[in-house]
C-alpha cells in the first residue's frame, strides 16, 4: 500500500478515519474529490455502512416460514394470509432530536413511514419508543419530541397506537427517539427496491431538493458535544402534508403499469437511495444534477448528492411509462423529475449537465466500508457487595409503596401522551393504546394485528446478554397477551461508543441475547437498525438500550384480549414463577436508591411455556382479561387491570414460597409471568389447561370491590391510586 | 342514497367515511377530487376530516378556494345536504357556510379521545333518530377544535337553536371539565339556518362499528338515509 496524504479535516467533516480513506484510495487507484469523499464518507458512516455492528448481526436469525424479505431491504415483509403481507420497521433518530426534539421526532416519523411505502405498502400504525432523563429537567425533550411524533402523524393521517416511555439518568444528555411503522401490502402488490435490467429511468419524486440535512448520517455517528448545536443544520425540517400526498400519489403510482422500484430518500439522501438501489439491482446508475429540482440556489454537486432534504422518494420507471407515472404525481401537485438512469457498468455516475462530478463502482460505496473488527471486554466489576436481598428492609405498607410507583413517571399512565396522537384514524384500532400491545384489524377480513415495541436499559446494564432476552419476551408478553401469535422481531439498537471496548462487548452480548430468545420463541429479525454513539459530554454512554418492536397475529381479531377487568366476580390468578427477582426493578430503585447486581433470570423455555398456556386459553375463549407482568411487578400490573375495568381486585394473603420475600411477590420482576382473568366456571378446564403446558398457575383472588385488596397486607383505594397514575407525567 | 366524499389534498378520514358509507350501510359512495366542480349528483356532500392543504395558515383556510367548494356552495345554498367533520366544520366555517371560526384547543395541545356530547337538536336531517338531550358517545381528533364566535352570532346560534351538539358530563351537564376543547356554551357541532349544513368536530364515522369502541355515530348516519329520501332540492 502507497503512503497517502491525508487531509485529517476534511476527512473529520466527512467522517471518515485514515484508514478509512486510504483504503479508499487503495481502492480506487487514485483520490477520490471532494464530492465522491464526501458520498463514501455518508455511506461508510455508521449509520448506513454498520460497519461495526455488521458481524455481530449476523447471528440473528431472520428466516421464517413466512418472511418474504428480511434486513437490507427497506423494511421487512411476513406473510399473515388473506393476501396480506405485513411490512415494518423500527429506526432511531436519537441525535436529531437530542439537538432539535419537535423537527427531530418528526422527521424520524416521516423516515419510517417512507421506509413502509417503499415496499409499496400503505402505513396503517405508528409506534415510538423513547427514553428521557428524569422529569422535570427533561420536560423540554419530551414535550418537543412528543409534539413532533404527533404534528408528523396526525398531519399524515397514520394511527400512533403504541410506545413506550421511560425516564432514568442515563439518557439526561442522549435521549432516544425509535419510531416504528408497520404497514399493509396484497401480496401481488409487494415491492422492493430492486429493478432488474439497465435503461430503466429514474424519477425524483416530492419535494425539491435543498441544503438541510447534509451531513445528518455521519452526525449520528458521533457523540453529541457542545459542537452539535453547531450541527443544527444537519437537522431536517419535515413538512408532513408533502407526505401525505406524497404517501396517496405513491399508493396510486404502484397500481400503474411501468413502475418497476421504488426506493426512499432518507440518511444520506440521493447519494444513499440511488446507490442501495443499483447495489440490489446489481445494476450501475447515472444521474443528472441539473435536473433535480431544487429549492435553493447555487447548490454544488456535493450539496445536491449528500442533500437529506425530507418527503422525496425515487421511483424507476420502464422507459417510455416515465410520462404516465409523472402525471400521478403532478395530480397531487408533486415534483417528478427524470433524474437518470440505471445503467450496466456497475458505477455510480454523476454528471451536472456534460460534466462528470463523480465516478464511483457502487459496490465501494455500499459494500466497501472495511468491517471494524473491535475489541468487547466486560466492565470491571461494578459491584462485589452483597445482593441487596439480604440487606433491604422490608417496607411496613406495602399499599403506600403501590401508590408510590403508580405515581412515579416510569410507571404512571401515558394517556397524556397518546391522547395527543391520533390513534384511531384509519378505522383500524381495536384495541387502542393503553394496554400491553395495540391492536390493528386487517382490511376487509377477520385477521388482527398487534403491534408493540418494548426494550429495558436498566437490565441491559446489569447483563446485556439477560437484557437483550428479556427484551425479546417482554414484546412476545405483550402480543400474546392480546390472544396474538408472537410473529416476527424489528429491533433498534441504541448503544454508547462502540470504541469502548464495554460498550462493544455490551452490543456483541445483547445481540448475542436478542438471537437466542428469538430462536426460542420463533420469532426471526426482519428488520432493524443500530444507533451508535449514544454518549454525551461528562455522562458517558447511555446504559445499553435495545428495543425490539413485535408483531403478531390474531385469526380472528374478535378474540383480542384486553388487560381490563370485565365483570365482578371474576377469579384473578397469576401464571407463571415468581423468585426473588429484586434486582433492576422499579422498587428497588425508587424505594430503596439500588440498582442491584443481576437482572431478573429469564429462562426462555418457562417463558415459551407460559405463553403457549395463554395463547390456547385464549382461543379456547376461557380468559376475559389477560395482562403481561413487567415494570413494577405483579402488584402493578394487577392494579393497572383494576383502573382499566374500573373495579378493584380482593385477594387473600400473598403467601410466596418460603424463600422468596414479599416485597418481591408483589414488586419483583420474575419474567414469563400474566395476571388473567377468568368466569369462576371456566376454572377446571384452565387449571388443567395448565398442567398440561406445565405452568404454574396461582388463584390471587376476585375482582370487585373499590380497592387492591389483599387481607392483612394492603388496601388501596382505586380512586386514590388512579389520582396518581392519571397524573404522573403531568405533576414531575 | 349516495355520498360524496370530498378529497383535498390532506384530507385523511375520507377513507373511513368511505368504509362506513359502503361497507356497514350498503349506501352509494363516490370519491369528490377537490379539483372537479361536478358533484355527479350526490345526495349529500361530506367534508371529511384531515389537515387540507397541511393547515398550515389557518385550519380549512386554503381548501375553501378549491374549484369544489363552489359547488357545494351552490349544492348548500339549494337545499343540498353538506355534512363536516373536524377538518369539514373548519372548512365549512371558512367558507361562510356555518357561522364563527374554530380555533386552537384552550389546552394547546391535539386531543385523541371520546367525548360525550348532547343533542340538543333533533330537528335536523342528521339528528332526528335522537331524542332532544340523548348523550351520545363520539371520538374526537384534533389540534384547533374550540369554537369561537362573536356575542352576536352565538346568541343567534342559541336562539334559532341551531346548537346541535354540546360536551357534556355524563348527568349531560355542559361542564368546563367536559368541555375537551374550551368551545364557547360547550359547542361540539352547530347547523345553518335552513338545517341542511351541519359542522361538527366529533367523528361520526368512527364509531360506526361496535369493534372500534361504540356505534353511536349510526344514529346520525340512520338519520340521513331515511331523511335523504323525502328531501327535496330547491
Amino acid at each position: 500500500m502507497r503512503p497517502v496524504l491525508v487531509d485529517r479535516r476534511q476527512l473529520r467533516e466527512v467522517a471518515l478515519t485514515p484508514d478509512e480513506y486510504v483504503e479508499i484510495v487503495d481502492k480506487l487507484g487514485r483520490k477520490p474529490n471532494r464530492v465522491e469523499l464526501g458520498m463514501l464518507g455518508v455511506l461508510w458512516s455508521e449509520h448506513c455502512s454498520y460497519k461495526t455492528s455488521k458481524p455481530l448481526l449476523r447471528q440473528l436469525p431472520t428466516q421464517g416460514p413466512h418472511v418474504l424479505e428480511g434486513p437490507g431491504e427497506n423494511a421487512g415483509a411476513v406473510e399473515i394470509g388473506e393476501g396480506w403481507v405485513v411490512v415494518f420497521k423500527v429506526e432511531s433518530h436519537n441525535h436529531p432530536s437530542a439537538i432539535e426534539p419537535y423537527q427531530g421526532a418528526a422527521t424520524g416519523v416521516g423516515g419510517i413511514l417512507r421506509d413502509v411505502i417503499a415496499m409499496g405498502a400503505r402505513p396503517i400504525a405508528l409506534l415510538d419508543s423513547l427514553r428521557f432523563g428524569p422529569l422535570p429537567d427533561s420536560r423540554h425533550h419530551l414535550e418537543g419530541v412528543v409534539a413532533g411524533i404527533g404534528g408528523y402523524g396526525n398531519c399524515v393521517g397514520v394511527p400512533t397506537v403504541g410506545g413506550e416511555v421511560y425516564f432514568d439518568d442515563c439518557y439526561a444528555g442522549n435521549p432516544l427517539v425509535n419510531a416504528m411503522c408497520v404497514g399493509l401490502v396484497r401480496t401481488e402488490q409487494l415491492k422492493s427496491a430492486r429493478a432488474e435490467g439497465a435503461g430503466h429511468l429514474m424519477l425524483l419524486v416530492g419535494a425539491q431538493t435543498g441544503r438541510d440535512g447534509i451531513h445528518g448520517a455521519s452526525f449520528a455517528s458521533l457523540e453529541l458535544d457542545r459542537a452539535s448545536e453547531e450541527r443544527r443544520p444537519a437537522v431536517q425540517v419535515g413538512n408532513p402534508f408533502l407526505e401525505k400526498c406524497l404517501l396517496e400519489a405513491c399508493m396510486e403510482a404502484l397500481t400503474q403499469p411501468g413502475l418497476v422500484a421504488i426506493q426512499d430518500l432518507g440518511a444520506a439522501g440521493l447519494t444513499s437511495a440511488i446507490a442501495e438501489l443499483a447495489a440490489r439491482s446489481g445494476a450501475g446508475a447515472r444521474v443528472d444534477l441539473a435536473r433535480v429540482p431544487r429549492r435553493e440556489r447555487r447548490m454544488t454537486a456535493y450539496e445536491v448528492m449528500l442533500s437529506e432534504s425530507q418527503e422525496r422518494m425515487l421511483i424507476v420507471a420502464e422507459r417510455g411509462r416515465e410520462g404516465d407515472l409523472a402525471g400521478v404525481f403532478s395530480r397531487w401537485d408533486l415534483e417528478a423529475s427524470v433524474v437518470g438512469e440505471l445503467t450496466d457498468d456497475g458505477d455510480l455516475v454523476v454528471v451536472d449537465r456534460l460534466k462528470e462530478v463523480a465516478r464511483l463502482p457502487v459496490r465501494l460505496l455500499t459494500d466497501g466500508a472495511p468491517v471494524r473488527m473491535l475489541e468487547g471486554r466486560p466492565p470491571t466489576q461494578q459491584s462485589t457487595g452483597d445482593h441487596p436481598d439480604r440487606l433491604l428492609v422490608q417496607p411496613a405498607d406495602m399499599g403506600a409503596v403501590l401508590i408510590r410507583l403508580m405515581s412515579s413517571p416510569n410507571l404512571g399512565s401515558r394517556r397524556p401522551i397518546f391522547r395527543r396522537y391520533d390513534h384511531m384514524v384509519g378505522g383500524a384500532t381495536v384495541i387502542p393504546p393503553g394496554g400491553d400491545a395495540a391492536v390493528v384489524r386487517v382490511p376487509a377480513c377477520r385477521l388482527g394485528l398487534a403491534v408493540t415495541i418494548d426494550g429495558n436499559g436498566r437490565y441491559c446494564r446489569l447483563d446485556p446478554y439477560v437484557g437483550g432476552q428479556i427484551a425479546v419476551a417482554e414484546a412476545a408478553r405483550n402480543v400474546v397477551a392480546t390472544g396474538a401469535r408472537p410473529l416476527a422481531v424489528t429491533d433498534c439498537l441504541n448503544f454508547g461508543n462502540p470504541e469502548r471496548s464495554e460498550v462493544y462487548w455490551q452490543l456483541r452480548e445483547a445481540i448475542a441475547g436478542i438471537s437466542a430468545a428469538c430462536r426460542a420463541l420463533s420469532v426471526p429479525v426482519v428488520s432493524g437498525n443500530v444507533s451508535l454513539y449514544n454518549e454525551s459530554e461528562g455522562r458517558g454512554p447511555i446504559d445499553p438500550t435495545p428495543v425490539i418492536g413485535m408483531i403478531g397475529l390474531l385469526s380472528d381479531y374478535g378474540d383480542r384480549l384486553d388487560p381490563a377487568f370485565k365483570s365482578d366476580g371474576d377469579f384473578v390468578l397469576l401464571v407463571g414463577e415468581t423468585d426473588n427477582d429484586l434486582d433492576g426493578s422499579e422498587y428497588l430503585r425508587l424505594v430503596h436508591g439500588e440498582l442491584g447486581v443481576q437482572p431478573p433470570t429469564i429462562d426462555l423455555a418457562r417463558e415459551r411455556a407460559s405463553h403457549g398456556f395463554v395463547l390456547a386459553a385464549a382461543s379456547a375463549g376461557l380468559l376475559r382479561s389477560a395482562h403481561d407482568v413487567a415494570e413494577g411487578g405483579m402488584l402493578v400490573a394487577l392494579a393497572e387491570c383494576c383502573l382499566l375495568g374500573g373495579r378493584g381486585v380482593h385477594c387473600g394473603g400473598l403467601r410466596p414460597d418460603e424463600d422468596v420475600r414479599l416485597d418481591a411477590g408483589f414488586f419483583g420482576e420474575s419474567q414469563g409471568r400474566f395476571v388473567i382473568s377468568t368466569r369462576p366456571r371456566s376454572m377446571p378446564e384452565l387449571q388443567a389447561l395448565a398442567r398440561r403446558h406445565h405452568v404454574e398457575l396461582a388463584l390471587l383472588g376476585l375482582t370487585g370491590g373499590e380497592a387492591v385488596e389483599f387481607d392483612g397486607q394492603l388496601r388501596v383505594d382505586l380512586a386514590e391510586l388512579r389520582r396518581g397514575w392519571e397524573s404522573a407525567l403531568l405533576n414531575h | 342514497m349516495k355520498f360524496g366524499v370530498v378529497v383535498f389534498p390532506g384530507t385523511w378520514s375520507d377513507r373511513d367515511w368511505g368504509h362506513v358509507i359502503k361497507d356497514v350501510l350498503c349506501a352509494d359512495l363516490i370519491y369528490l377530487w377537490h379539483k372537479d366542480r361536478e358533484l355527479h349528483g350526490v345526495d349529500c356532500v361530506v367534508l371529511p376530516g384531515g389537515f387540507s392543504y397541511g393547515d398550515y395558515l389557518r385550519t380549512g383556510a386554503i381548501a375553501r378556494f378549491s374549484p369544489v367548494m363552489d359547488s357545494v356552495a351552490e349544492f348548500a345554498a339549494r337545499g343540498g345536504l353538506v355534512w363536516g367533520s373536524c377538518n369539514g366544520f373548519q372548512i365549512l366555517c371558512e367558507a361562510g357556510l356555518l357561522p364563527g371560526a374554530l380555533i386552537r384547543n384552550q389546552c394547546l395541545e391535539f386531543r385523541c379521545e371520546w367525548a360525550l356530547v348532547r343533542c340538543d337538536q333533533p330537528s335536523t336531517p342528521y339528528t332526528w333518530r335522537l331524542e332532544r338531550g340523548q348523550l351520545i358517545n363520539l371520538p374526537i381528533a384534533h389540534g384547533e377544535g374550540n369554537y369561537f364566535a362573536d356575542p352576536d352570532t352565538l346568541r343567534q346560534l342559541e336562539r334559532n337553536g341551531q346548537v346541535v351538539f354540546r360536551y357534556c358530563d355524563a348527568s349531560g351537564e355542559p361542564t368546563a371539565d367536559a368541555n375537551p376543547n374550551g368551545s364557547m356554551n360547550n359547542i361540539a357541532g352547530i347547523v345553518n339556518t335552513s338545517g341542511n349544513v351541519l359542522g361538527m368536530m366529533p367523528h361520526p364515522e368512527r364509531c360506526a362499528e361496535a369493534e372500534l369502541g361504540g356505534t353511536d355515530g349510526l344514529a346520525l348516519f340512520r338519520s340521513l338515509l331515511q331523511a335523504a329520501s323525502s328531501l327535496t332540492l330547491r
